[in-house]
């Protein structure tokens, strides 16, 4: 037949996405930079099964028999170590990257729940303290808005070395975020692009690391916990220097971690799926004799209770969510499509976080958009989610025959895919495999 | 005088009595013997006493002070007077490197020499050095007052914002988007200011002083500046 054409047929590897950030890059000389994490499909904990009592194992009764979900923070060294009601807390998002009503709503979910947030670059705000029970304060390398009396009123303390979306880079806030409000906690001129420094000012290597967390200490008279927060990249290492060090506390955040804005490539090319890091970080722990005396918390790409169930059961004592809380306080709600489509997004891909218009009223300092947002229903919806991962993560532990959710372990697990399997080390489904050990 | 020996008694002993004070104490002189180079002493102090230090120091000495008069009669590890609020630190000696790092308030005098990264990120922080600095000083520096009697090293306020940098002597070299500026009234109110704070505006001339700071190419992205970042 003349004339016949077959389609039109994309290139694999210059795929649409590809073509549109190349053009998008030739007219404007600037790598793409957006919030959220890796989109990119990752191993995830999504390749594992955990295997249900039967005959061999013997369950729990759901929703009759208890299942613990309780945790202890550190106890190692601090005078009043945190408590929390369930295995899960909010990871750190600054105020700056977040509208004050925002972080007031995930202070009020937190509590309701029993657990903590966290503070991020830019310092305590007054409603966050007042809104959150359990506060984490952090301490980053850029220090804006560090003071010693913030320090004191924070229940623990979390140096941040790195971040899971991007281990080994500083921050970025673009100046339309940098509100009157913002630019005096940083000591920063309104307006212009912040820019925070990848390292800390005053250490250099784990050495420092620990007369740094030494001095941290003794300002506070050794009454708090000291978390160390690293992003997934050579996670046996770095959770045995930062233990070294004194940590308290290790923090793992994967590589689908968010982050408020950051390079596209960076985001998406840098770091290790939380899946892979857990098991080195364990490891690294039970070869120190402190797994479970120093706690390990991992996040990146949390989304429910088996999730949770999956990261506890190789071994970590509690996870942290950013992205899925935001989700949860309302951000890509469908309800907001039509403005979602106006910014040239859809709702449930709006990763423009950096650009301040956030119609959810989340990701901005726009003090109408920010209105947007009640912090009570929000934080009422924060702490519905939290309910759920933590039903879930009991249902799933109950059924393996656990009466605490930190009594799941590996052997509760099988992987899908053999790459699963060698990550996670866990046997290949129907199989005594785990590929990468000694052969068996 | 309150008189705290670090060969009998730990650091921990030295700063739980500094935190215990209020600010209506009126024990508000304080010895410290036989520092013997030991962290982290006299970190955290919120109240307005003065302590004088009789040896070397090591790290963070005056952490996060707040109020207080300390004084270190000897040479000063990393980090001296780290994320200072207020008060003052001061230091006969030398200083190692990041003295005063994201400080954001009071006066840290350094006596001798100060080594690289002096006023790293700081944030309102008054730093006087009378003899000279080392390289990347007052890098990302925010704001306050760098005033240095003697030279700078290599890259002198590098990604500066908008700190104040009063070099007496040479500067080695500039870092990225750190520019020679001239003197304004203002400018000269702010370093006599600062001098007298240190007790040397009898000693030292402030015409003397070139003025060094931000030039805000970096303050916004644009990609034909890409090679600053």
């Amino acid at each position: 037949m003349s004339g016949a054409r077959t389609i039109p047929r994309y290139s694999a590897t210059f795929d649409p996405y590809a073509i549109s950030e190349i053009q998008r890059a030739a007219a404007t000389g600037i790598y793409d930079i957006r919030g959220g994490g890796a989109k990119r499909k990752l191993p995830h904990f999504d390749d594992l099964l955990f295997l249900g009592a039967s005959i061999s194992r013997y369950p729990l009764e759901g929703y009759r028999e208890r299942c613990g979900t309780d945790v202890v923070l550190g106890a190692r060294h601090a005078k009043k170590p945190i408590h929390l009601k369930i295995p899960v807390t909010i990871a750190g998002m600054s105020f700056g990257a977040l509208s004050a009503q925002a972080k007031e709503a995930l202070g009020r979910g937190a509590t309701l729940s029993g657990t903590s947030t966290t503070t991020g670059d830019g310092g305590m705000t007054a409603e966050e303290r007042e809104h959150s029970a359990l506060l984490v304060y952090q301490i980053l390398p850029s220090r804006y808005g560090m003071n010693p009396d913030d320090l004191r009123k924070a229940d623990a303390i979390e140096v941040v070395i790195g971040q899971g979306a991007k281990p080994g880079g500083g921050g970025m806030l673009l100046g339309q975020k940098i509100s009157p409000r913002v630019a005096a906690m940083r000591t920063l001129p309104e307006g212009i692009d912040q820019r925070s420094a990848c390292r800390h000012p005053d250490w250099t290597g784990p050495d420092d690391l620990q007369i740094k967390i030494e001095e941290l200490r003794e300002i506070t008279d050794w009454q708090k916990p000291i978390y160390v927060k690293v992003g997934a990249s050579r996670p046996y290492y770095d959770t045995a220097l930062a233990v070294k060090a004194g940590a308290d506390v290790v923090v793992l955040d994967g590589m689908q971690g968010g982050t408020a804005a950051t390079q596209e490539v960076f985001i998406e090319n840098v770091g290790l799926p939380i899946l892979c890091a857990i098991r080195p970080a364990v490891q690294a722990l039970q070869d120190l004799g402190l797994h479970r005396k120093v706690q390990l918390i991992v996040s990146g790409g949390i989304r429910n209770g088996a999730d949770v169930a999956k990261a506890l059961a190789l071994g970590a004592d509690v996870v942290s969510i950013g992205t899925a809380a935001l989700i949860a306080l309302g951000d890509n709600d469908p309800r907001l499509e039509k403005e979602y489509t106006a910014l040239g997004s859809t709702a449930g891909a709006y990763d423009d976080w950096h650009e301040g218009r956030d119609p959810a009223g989340i990701t901005t300092q726009d003090t109408a958009l920010a209105a947007r947002l009640d912090p009570v229903a929000a934080g009422r919806r924060l702490a519905n989610f939290l309910s759920v991962l933590t039903l879930e993560a009991q249902t799933i532990a109950r059924a393996c025959g656990k009466s605490h959710v930190h009594n799941l372990e590996p052997e509760d697990l099988v992987a899908l895919t053999v790459e699963a399997a060698a990550m996670a080390r866990v046997p290949l489904a129907g199989t005594a495999w785990i590929p990468g050990t000694s052969g068996l | 005088m309150s008189v705290v020996d670090l060969a009998e008694k730990s650091v921990r002993e030295l700063n739980a009595a500094l935190h215990g004070l209020s600010g209506e104490t009126n024990e508000t002189l304080w010895r410290v013997e036989n520092p013997q180079g030991k962290h982290a002493i006299a970190v955290g102090v919120d109240a307005p006493v003065a302590i004088e230090i009789a040896g070397h120091v090591g790290y963070y000495c005056g952490g996060m002070n707040q109020q207080a008069s300390i004084v270190v009669h000897g040479n000063a590890g990393p980090g001296v007077a780290e994320n200072m609020m207020s008060g003052s630190v001061r230091v006969t000696g030398d200083a190692s490197q990041s003295a005063g790092a994201t400080g954001h308030g009071g006066l840290l005098l350094i006596e001798g020499n100060a080594s690289a990264r002096c006023g790293i990120s700081m944030k309102g922080i008054d730093i006087v050095v009378a003899g000279s600095i080392g390289p990347m000083s007052a890098f990302m520096a925010q704001a306050g007052n760098l005033v240095v009697l003697g030279d700078a090293a290599e890259d002198l306020g590098d990604s500066i914002y908008e700190a104040r940098l009063f070099v007496r002597g040479t500067v080695k070299s500039l870092g990225a988007d750190c520019i020679e500026k001239p003197l304004g009234d203002e400018d000269r109110e702010a370093l006599a200011k600062v001098l007298a704070k240190a007790d040397l505006l009898d000693k030292v001339n402030p015409g003397e002083f070139r003025l060094y700071g931000s030039a805000r190419t970096l303050y916004h992205f644009h990609v034909d500046n890409a090679g600053a970042y």
